[in-house]
């Protein structure tokens, strides 16, 4: 276990709680089987902060988030929400995780709404809470499918399986939202309503680390980019500026999620050798909701 | 309707329908779960397991001289079925390549040694069968109380902590990033599987204890879209099979254990078969009519032309 120094002292008494970092990872290594996913990652993301993470497949974007919420152990480092190092101290209730949409069928039919459910448990709590209906009903409402609740799941298209499990983080109110890849392979009224949730959760103060192939329909919204390359982190700052051709506003990113247009994608953000070309620091317009 | 009567009144089939009914009710509430977890084999490897406990609580019992020297089969299987499917977790939870291989040793080292070790301890090939297929009509007043203690105790945890059990069933990971004891989580549902597999033991024998839990679940989901449905129905349907089986027995002399099974199956295909006949009722529509086309095609163009009208 690495701590460095930090601004805040660690261990000492729960400081003031806007001082504390939603996320605070320093040093974090992490190994799947014999290689080395992720080589020393710093990464902080304060409170109301928007943070979005890039990076080719392969870079360690979905391992550090995994990471982050504690489904992969960290072989070194040290990685605190709201302070409190990852384990029974957390409080669970304040995060919530979206990971990568499983396009294969469950073995047992679930509803869109039973599946909603399941985000109202975390930490020690095991039996859903007296009016639980209600908050899945407006967790649903909230990304536009209130009317699909009774559907099973596997009846619902890949954009709207997603916009399940964004409500199921949503559900518990959390105040830190972490999503990996939540617009990959989604359709387009999927995207405008994701992004239409997020705006107005922005707005309302919520914390966001959100893994992205590109910034898309959130680029507004991004106030910080962090770039992973090789499981290390190369950029931290304001949006990079990606390549011409792609970045026009004609040009349409539909793809599905394959592997060679994602490499493809990973250079179009022009961070090879020289300086990073970033927007100038006028992040006031960039952050309009 | 007076032979109804006298089968109702017989204290041997009284006994015998408590379990059923019991058996019934419980084993498909664990279904579900296993089935969630793609588990559906490891009631059977667990009945393998619990063999090996049937025939060490024997050797102890005949090696105490205890008078009717099965007396402690049912609690050796209690034990051993706990420790296996705990061991079964354990495999399942450190590596996932290896864990298929080690889990079928487990299989066939626990059939084997319950098989031997029933020999050793004077045990005939009749009383293996009992175990293996189940052996309902000899149910005792103390075998019903075991039965209705250990169900009423998988009822308890298995529709209690429904929520949670869901949770880690459906997407563990995601639990795991709620801060959820999972290990325990994980841990109850495999002591679940193995108290079913003890207590179904008696009604259809450790070889088709794991049809019980599965097959209703099957039924249920092909009729369902929600999880609770799904468990509801495989419930009803487990009470319905158990009780109708072993009803048919008291006339026609078969095995009760293999009948229920053969029933359920039957159930099964039935359904699966009805299914696309109940499906195509509904009105052929736009199975998404709220998604809005992604591509203009020209709507009088035929198959080939359209793929080259479409909007870039």
């Amino acid at each position: 276990m690495t701590t460095l120094a930090t601004d805040s002292p660690s261990g000492a008494a729960t400081p003031p709680a806007d001082a504390t970092p939603a996320i605070e990872a320093r040093d974090v290594h992490v190994r799947l089987g014999a290689s080395p996913v992720l080589r020393g990652v710093d990464l902080t993301v304060r409170r109301g902060e928007v943070v979005a993470l890039l990076g080719a497949n392969g870079s360690g974007k979905s391992t550090l988030v995994r990471t982050l919420v504690g489904v992969l152990p960290a072989s070194a480092g040290d990685v605190r929400l709201f302070g409190h190092p990852l384990g029974n101290g957390v409080p669970w209730g304040r995060v919530g995780y979206v990971p990568q949409r499983v396009s294969a069928a469950a073995g047992v039919p679930s509803t869109a709404a039973e599946v909603v459910s399941s985000g109202l448990l975390h930490g020690r709590r095991l039996t859903l809470p007296r009016g639980w209906r209600s908050r899945v009903r407006d967790a649903l409402d909230l990304v536009g499918l209130a009317d699909r609740a009774r559907y099973a799941t596997h009846q619902l298209s890949g954009g709207q399986q997603q916009r399940v499990l964004i409500a199921r983080a949503l559900v518990r109110d959390p105040e830190l939202l972490v999503l990996d890849e939540p617009v990959a392979g989604v359709d387009r009224p999927s995207q405008e309503a994701f992004a239409a949730t997020m705006t107005r959760l922005v707005a309302d103060g919520m914390t966001v680390l959100v893994v992205l192939h590109e910034l898309g329909e959130l680029a507004p919204l991004v106030q910080r980019c962090v770039v992973l390359r090789h499981g290390r982190v190369v950029h931290d700052g304001a949006p990079p500026t990606p390549r011409q051709e792609h970045g026009d506003d004609a040009h349409e990113h539909v793809h599905p999620h394959e592997h060679s247009r994602t490499l493809q994608r990973a250079e179009d953000l022009r961070l090879a050798d020289g300086p990073f070309e970033t927007r100038p620091e006028s992040t006031e317009d960039e952050v309009a909701p | 309707m007076s032979g109804l009567w006298e089968m109702v009144t017989d204290p041997f089939m009284q006994r015998a329908l408590v379990a059923a009914l019991l058996v019934g009710l419980s084993a498909p509430v664990v279904g579900t779960y296993l089935v969630q977890k793609r588990l559906a084999l490891l009631g059977d490897g667990i009945g393998h397991v619990a063999l090996t406990g049937v025939a060490l609580g024997w050797l102890v019992g005949a090696a105490m001289g205890l008078v009717p020297d099965d007396v402690l089969a049912i609690p050796g299987a209690v034990v051993a079925a706990v420790a296996g499917s705990v061991l079964i977790e354990v495999v399942r939870r450190r590596g996932r390549t290896s864990g298929d291989l080690a889990l079928a040793i487990l299989f066939y080292g626990g059939i084997a040694g319950g098989v031997l070790l029933i020999g050793l301890a004077g045990g005939s090939s009749g009383s293996l069968m009992a175990y293996l297929f189940g052996s309902i009509s000899s149910v005792t007043l103390s075998d019903v109380w075991v039965t209705v203690v250990l169900c009423g105790l998988i009822l308890l945890v298995g529709l209690g902590l429904r929520a949670a059990l869901f949770s880690v069933s459906h997407d563990e990971e995601f639990a795991i990033s709620s801060g959820l004891p999972v290990w325990f989580l994980n841990m109850a549902v495999a002591v679940l599987a193995a108290l079913t597999v003890t207590v179904a033991m008696r009604v259809v024998g450790l070889l088709l204890v794991s049809a019980l839990m599965i097959v209703p679940v099957a039924i249920g989901q092909l009729v369902t879209r929600s999880f609770r449905r799904t468990m509801l129905v495989a419930s009803i349907v487990g009470v319905t099979v158990c009780v109708t089986g072993l009803s048919i027995t008291y006339w026609h002399n078969v095995s009760p254990g293999a009948l229920i099974v053969v029933l359920a199956i039957a159930v099964y295909a039935v359904v699966a078969a009805l299914h696309p006949l109940l499906a195509r009722r509904r009105p052929p529509a736009d199975p998404h009519p709220d998604i809005p086309d992604d591509v203009a095609v020209s709507a009088t163009a035929g198959r080939g032309a359209a793929q080259e009208e479409c909007t870039p």
